[in-house]
């Protein structure tokens, strides 16, 4: 029957076509975002109390970015602060030194976020999953409590103690976690059960600090919690950077893996995967890159948890697109709420936590609500 | 020429033996059916032959080598698993989960080659007009065709199936299995199915072997295995074996003594 053959042969031209134009609305979504974070970023840039216009804001970190590089020595030698007192106007300042610390934070952040989220959920094979799920969260928050609380106050000078105690006992969660799951086998259900016990120890030892806490300082906790972005500064950036470029790679290396894993432990190894390991790995990464992002920022909601669902529906699960994606969108998120932060009367700010959960429970509730058919 | 030899298999989980000393023999191109009450260790077997568990003692070869000692990924690209029960957490488009089959041949990125490869096995299984529908939007039926493409489009020369026709009506019982044997005809491929559905094992598959209590207690071509006696003895049911226009089937009346 040749009329069948090239029937057949048409079909198939029509589905590689129709997969292609898929992969390209993939590619699409990942650049529109792209282009929307730089966007925001411009207008979140010329929020505040001195003007100036999104198209100066461009104009001064495209003029700015040579003036940094040619003199990286004296950055390195002095700091930020000196560097941008003698060689900026004061426009550029305003931009480079006040006004982009806490964008940048918001959209490494996302990223960091976002992508953490994408992962865990993979890992434990389950939708509802977070960054959060697994204890780090309270984990950090218990680190940051014992240095607020037992350290020196809620100094500014002392924010890199914050930092490095609430780095330190996020760490401690995911490597108790993966004893755990050593001694016990590394399934799903092991991890989240573990995860759960420690996110309660985790709380309960903060309620004991703050309950003999000193008031002011029980304050900086609740504050901590809140997540925010106002204590961003180049040097924080730098590290946050790091940990990000080196994870994310990695995480994005294991894509097909994990997209190995959503159909099954048993499929997954019979196609050659080690799922042992790559849960593992998986679930190191994105717990090193969630606690180098909330160590700094403190607890932000429900990005990792919004940001992968909004692109698991427009792109669809595969992992080679969706950690890059979430990742942005995430960013998108975080900048939107950075901005909704500032209510008018600067230079007050909500604590850009407390918005990303106003902002992210009504979308998630929308997402719910309308849920496509076999979605969940 | 013997594809896949099981020497003596041994496994336990903890300290419950599931399988006491299993020894089987695959030809190229063969079609073995393993069937037993359940808890007879079937499925177990079929784990061990695909390393998904390790065996405690005895071997298993692979065109003469041992499987422990081969690359996972080498492994996955001799042989395939379908699970009983498949399910995708996340939503995929058909092809998406059929590419996923391709893992073990690429990298990070898919090539013009493996697209080609599953745009063949959609064609194949007569699946190409779901190609880019939600599998999760799809039923048990067409679910189980898919996975199947994905094990296929994965290029083994053994494929295993755990209770292939478990979740489906009578019409994509015969389909499914229809499909199986006529890849392991054409394509030379051997497989191992295990199987409730007598009628069915009897029907499709070359030999049988009837596991009992992790033991083997009967094999051979399915007119030797399925006799009264036999099944009488492992399902502890009273049967009438009928054949009828060649082939053969059981027929189940009561089950007897205490099980």
């Amino acid at each position: 029957m040749p009329e069948l053959k090239i029937n057949g042969r048409e079909k198939s031209a029509e589905i590689k076509a129709e997969y292609k134009k898929f992969i390209g609305r993939k590619i699409l979504f990942i650049s529109s975002t792209f282009i929307l974070i730089i966007f925001i970023a411009g207008i979140a840039a010329t929020l505040g109390p001195y003007q100036i216009s999104v198209i100066e804001v461009y104009s001064i970190v495209w003029h700015g970015i040579p003036k940094i590089l040619q003199n990286l020595d004296f950055i390195l030698s002095h700091s930020f602060k000196d560097f941008s007192l003698t060689y900026f106007t004061k426009e550029e300042s305003i931009i480079w030194f006040l006004r982009l610390p806490p964008i940048v934070m918001a959209i490494l952040a996302g990223v960091g976020l976002g992508i953490a989220g994408t992962t865990m959920q993979g890992v434990v094979r389950n939708p509802l999953a977070s960054p959060y799920t697994l204890g780090i969260a309270s984990a950090a928050g218990f680190g940051a409590a014992l240095a607020i609380i037992l350290g020196a106050g809620f100094a500014t000078g002392q924010n890199i103690i914050i930092a490095a105690n609430a780095f330190f006992f996020a760490l401690c969660s995911s490597f108790i976690i993966y004893g755990i799951s050593r001694y016990k086998g590394v399934s799903p259900e092991t991890m989240i059960l573990a995860g759960i016990a420690l996110m309660y120890l985790f709380s309960a030892m903060t309620g004991v600090l703050q309950f003999f806490g000193e008031e002011k300082a029980v304050v900086g906790v609740v504050y901590w919690m809140f997540g925010s972005l106002a204590g961003a500064t180049w040097d924080k950036l730098f590290v946050m950077f790091i940990v990000l470029i080196i994870c994310i790679p990695l995480i994005m290396l294991k894509s097909w893996d994990l997209n190995t894993l959503s159909t099954g432990d048993e499929r997954a190894k019979s196609l050659g995967v080690n799922v042992n390991r790559t849960r593992v790995v998986c679930f190191m990464l994105a717990s090193l890159v969630t606690a180098g992002v909330i160590c700094f920022t403190g607890t932000i909601g429900f990005i990792g948890l919004v940001a992968p669902h909004m692109c698991r529906m427009i792109i669809g699960g595969d992992n080679r697109y969706l950690i890059p994606a979430s990742g942005l969108f995430g960013a998108v998120v975080l900048l939107s709420a950075s901005i909704l932060a500032r209510p008018p009367i600067a230079p007050s700010f909500i604590p850009v936590g407390l918005v990303t959960a106003f902002l992210g429970v009504p979308m998630f509730l929308y997402l719910i609500l309308r849920k496509r058919k076999g979605y969940w | 020429m013997v594809k896949l030899k099981v020497k003596n298999v041994k496994f336990r989980y903890t300290s419950v033996p599931i399988l006491k000393d299993v020894c089987i023999e695959l030809d190229e191109s063969e079609m073995l059916g393993v069937v037993g009450p359940n808890g007879s260790g079937k499925s177990t077997l079929l784990r061990c032959i695909d390393r998904i568990l390790s065996p405690q003692e005895g071997c298993i070869l692979l065109d003469g080598q041992d499987i422990k000692k081969m690359h996972l990924i080498d492994l996955a690209k001799k042989m395939a698993y379908i699970p009983q029960s498949t399910t995708q957490v996340f939503p995929a488009t058909v092809f998406d989960t059929v590419l996923m089959g391709r893992r073990p041949h690429i990298g990070w990125r898919s090539s013009e080659e493996d697209i080609e490869k599953v745009l063949e096995t959609l064609k194949l299984l007569n699946l190409e007009d779901l190609a880019m529908s939600d599998i999760k939007s799809l039923s048990g039926g067409q679910q189980q065709k898919i996975f199947i493409a994905c094990a296929l489009a994965q290029e083994p020369d053994v494929l295993l199936l755990d209770e292939p026709t478990s979740n489906l009506d009578i019409r994509h019982q015969l389909e499914v299995l229809d499909i199986i044997k006529s890849i392991v005809v054409e394509k030379g491929i051997s497989a191992i199915m295990a199987i409730h559905d007598l009628n069915l094992a009897a029907r499709y598959t070359d030999r049988v072997i009837m596991m009992n209590g992790g033991h083997i207690y009967a094999a051979g071509v399915p007119s030797a295995v399925f006799t009264p006696e036999n099944i009488n003895h492992a399902y502890g049911v009273e049967v009438e074996v009928i054949n009828h226009n060649g082939r053969l089937y059981v027929l189940p009346i009561r089950p007897v003594g205490k099980m």
